[in-house]
């Protein structure tokens, strides 16, 4: 696009703002309370001491030292963003854009979600604040994340489901952005992954970027220096860049980004937007520029993957420009390798993961043995599995009562 | 064959192509100009219409769902110009089918099919460099949105951009039928008078005679989409054509 230099959230090639124009006026507020929050030291240490307080922050960096010793290779340290309140990395972004619309005096909330990770981390923050909440999401994902539905409900959040289309995240995410459109005067939109129209991309990294910065010191305290490599699953990307972030300056530590793999590599199949043959090519989808799953007549593709947090037909602008770099490297994993990884990682450690943060599990599985043993892989646990029981009792055939 | 609007006020007639096929989205695009439309704005259906209301989603996936492409509604702009060589003729779509087929290829087919211009939902000014560079090196018109949400200084840039007319969006939304026209229309119109000569469109929930009158009075053309799609999902294919045609001509009875 031509208009890159002049224009503000771009990454690389990737990113900027392709919306209806109803919903500018909103995108520039957005981002001018954003810029004048981040540098009000007043924000900020609530934002800190919330995330401390109320969310557990700082996360444990683990050893996890079975595991290592059974895949015997390079030393295995798992960023336990598991352990944090609502279970999963999501509450860092929704607590920050909560107190960001309560600045900006919105009353009303609305959000997307695909796992409901997103959806009871906004609902969370909507009672700690005390605001309206409307949650987005797939018919789809509300059968196979039901717990988390059932969670929403209870912390007095409305949950809408949506039909449209895979009635996964993506139609989540369209249903959410036709209610700002028409709301937008009294609502703010908390979006959960670093996709979408600038600021989105940019403001959810920034909230995102204590798991790096976090992990950058942990590592440094009990290793004395730096991981060999960071493995973290690639949805939206939410998880993935703020685990990589303080590290992409460390030319050093590798960067691997899990996409879902699905059933296989067809189109349809998966979720893998950079894999190399039957993945996405770069287009517009829901306010940004980025790599899109999508058909030669510039349709998008239906996606599938066993995790509902993974099933999306784009990815965060900052990865295309990780990708295209090379400074990042981009993997998938199938869903049979991550039902298998959830399995060893709870039998070894006994740490149930989110069938997402599993993806992440599975390539580290797969990639330790080929290490050294003094190499240091750190696996960015964004998410914990109990939400996923429904869907592990059926595919792993767990016996109930 | 340039964007104009003879009658005041100018009626803009929306169709999504494909629905229920091509060759009946044709008939129907004849029957309205044949009955008083002075553009058809004839939309590219796309898979994931975010800016649309219920209507014009179902109208796109089933026309998505028989394989309907940009290149079918192409072919079909031509077919239209053909016919109707005095007609004004949009290109209605989201960005992304154009940018798949490359935005200088798009804007090369759309002037080859004799459209006289193009409107893209989800493309801002600040983000059409290329757009408007392909845009104006083949003489296309661009019509951008204008908001009731959007400040002067961005209505300024909008109309700086935009040829053929303005499309002026009558409410905060996404499209689709309202009982009468908000009052956010006339002001916006307004404000967009200061900025601009071109004509003004006003969309967004006009479904009837009475409100194609009451934009008459503040502006100079009125778009028609939603229900007009609504109708042709109640109509029998083969009675479409006639129903859009009887249903024009009372818009301004």
């Amino acid at each position: 696009m031509s208009a890159s230099a002049v224009i503000a959230g771009r990454f690389g090639a990737y990113g900027g703002r392709y919306v209806p124009e109803t919903l500018m006026a909103a995108l520039e507020e957005l981002e001018a309370a954003y810029a004048e929050a981040k540098d009000d030291p007043a924000f900020q240490a609530e934002l800190s001491d919330l995330l401390h307080n109320y969310c557990g922050r700082p996360t444990p960096l683990y050893f996890a030292k079975r595991l290592t010793e059974q895949l015997g290779g390079a030393k295995i340290y798992l960023k336990r963003e598991d352990l944090l309140h609502t279970g999963a990395h999501k509450i860092n972004n929704a607590l920050g854009q909560g107190l960001l619309a309560r600045r900006m005096g919105k009353q009303r909330i609305i959000a997307e979600t695909g796992a409901g990770q997103h959806g009871v981390a906004t609902a969370t923050v909507c009672a700690l604040l005390g605001m309206e909440c409307v949650i987005y999401m797939g018919d789809v994902d509300m059968r196979r994340q039901e717990l988390n539905v059932y969670r929403m409900r209870l912390l007095g959040a409305e949950v809408r489901g949506v039909s449209a289309g895979s009635a996964t995240l993506k139609d989540a995410i369209s249903e959410a952005m036709r209610d700002w459109v028409t709301n937008v005067r009294t609502t703010y939109y908390i979006l959960g992954s670093a996709l979408g129209a600038h600021p989105y991309p940019t403001m959810v990294r920034d909230f995102h970027r204590v798991i790096s910065r976090e992990a950058k010191a942990q590592m440094l305290e009990q290793e004395g220096k730096l991981p060999t490599a960071i493995v973290a699953c690639v949805g939206g990307g939410s998880n993935a860049i703020g685990a990589f972030y303080e590290f992409i300056p460390d030319a050093n530590v590798q960067l691997i980004g899990v996409e879902a793999g699905g059933r296989g590599p067809k189109l349809g199949d998966h979720a893998a937007r950079f894999q190399k043959v039957g993945g996405g090519v770069p287009g517009v989808l829901q306010g940004t520029y980025s790599y899109v799953l999508q058909d030669d007549a510039g349709q998008i593709s239906l996606t599938h993957s066993v995790s509902a947090g993974l099933d999306y037909a784009s990815v965060g602008p900052e990865h295309a420009m990780l990708h295209d770099s090379g400074r990042a490297s981009y993997v998938s994993c199938s869903d049979d390798a991550a039902l298998k990884a959830t399995v060893t990682l709870s039998r070894t450690e006994g740490i149930l993961p989110a069938l997402e943060s599993a993806h992440a599990v599975a390539e580290a599985i797969r990639l330790a043995p080929t290490m050294a043993k003094t190499d240091l892989l750190m696996v960015n646990l964004s998410g914990r599995g109990d939400k996923d029981m429904g869907i592990l009792a059926k595919e792993l055939d767990l016996k109930g009562a | 064959m340039a964007i104009e609007f003879r009658k005041k006020p100018g009626i803009v007639a929306y169709l999504t192509a494909g629905d229920p096929d091509l060759a009946t989205t044709r008939d129907i695009a004849l029957a309205a100009i044949d009955n008083g439309a002075d553009v058809i704005e004839l939309g590219v259906p796309f898979s994931d219409p975010l800016a649309d209301g219920p209507v014009i989603q179902r109208a796109s996936e089933r026309a998505v769902a028989r394989g309907t492409t940009l290149t079918d509604v192409l072919g079909l702009a031509k077919e239209l110009r053909a016919a109707r060589p005095a007609a004004g003729l949009v290109l209605f779509s989201y960005l992304n089918p154009a940018m798949r087929m490359g935005m200088k290829t798009f804007c090369a087919r759309a002037a080859e099919t004799g459209a006289d211009g193009v409107l893209l939902t989800d493309m801002i000014v600040e983000e059409a460099g290329e757009y408007l560079e392909a845009m104006h090196a083949h003489r296309l018109a661009p019509v951008f949105l204008a908001a009731p949400t959007s400040p002067d200084a961005r209505l300024k840039a909008i109309v700086g951009a935009s040829q053929g007319f303005v499309y002026a969006i009558s409410r905060v939304g996404i499209t689709g039928t309202q009982q009468k026209v908000a009052g956010d229309a006339s002001e916006l119109v307004t404000r967009l008078r200061k900025f601009t000569k071109l004509p003004i469109a006003v969309g967004f929930g006009i479904s009837n005679a009475d409100h194609v009158k009451a934009v008459g009075e503040f502006a100079d053309a009125a778009v028609i989409g939603s229900a007009l799609v609504a109708l042709i999902e109640k109509s029998a294919p083969a009675d479409a054509a006639a129903a859009i045609g009887q249903f024009i001509a009372g818009l301004r009875a």
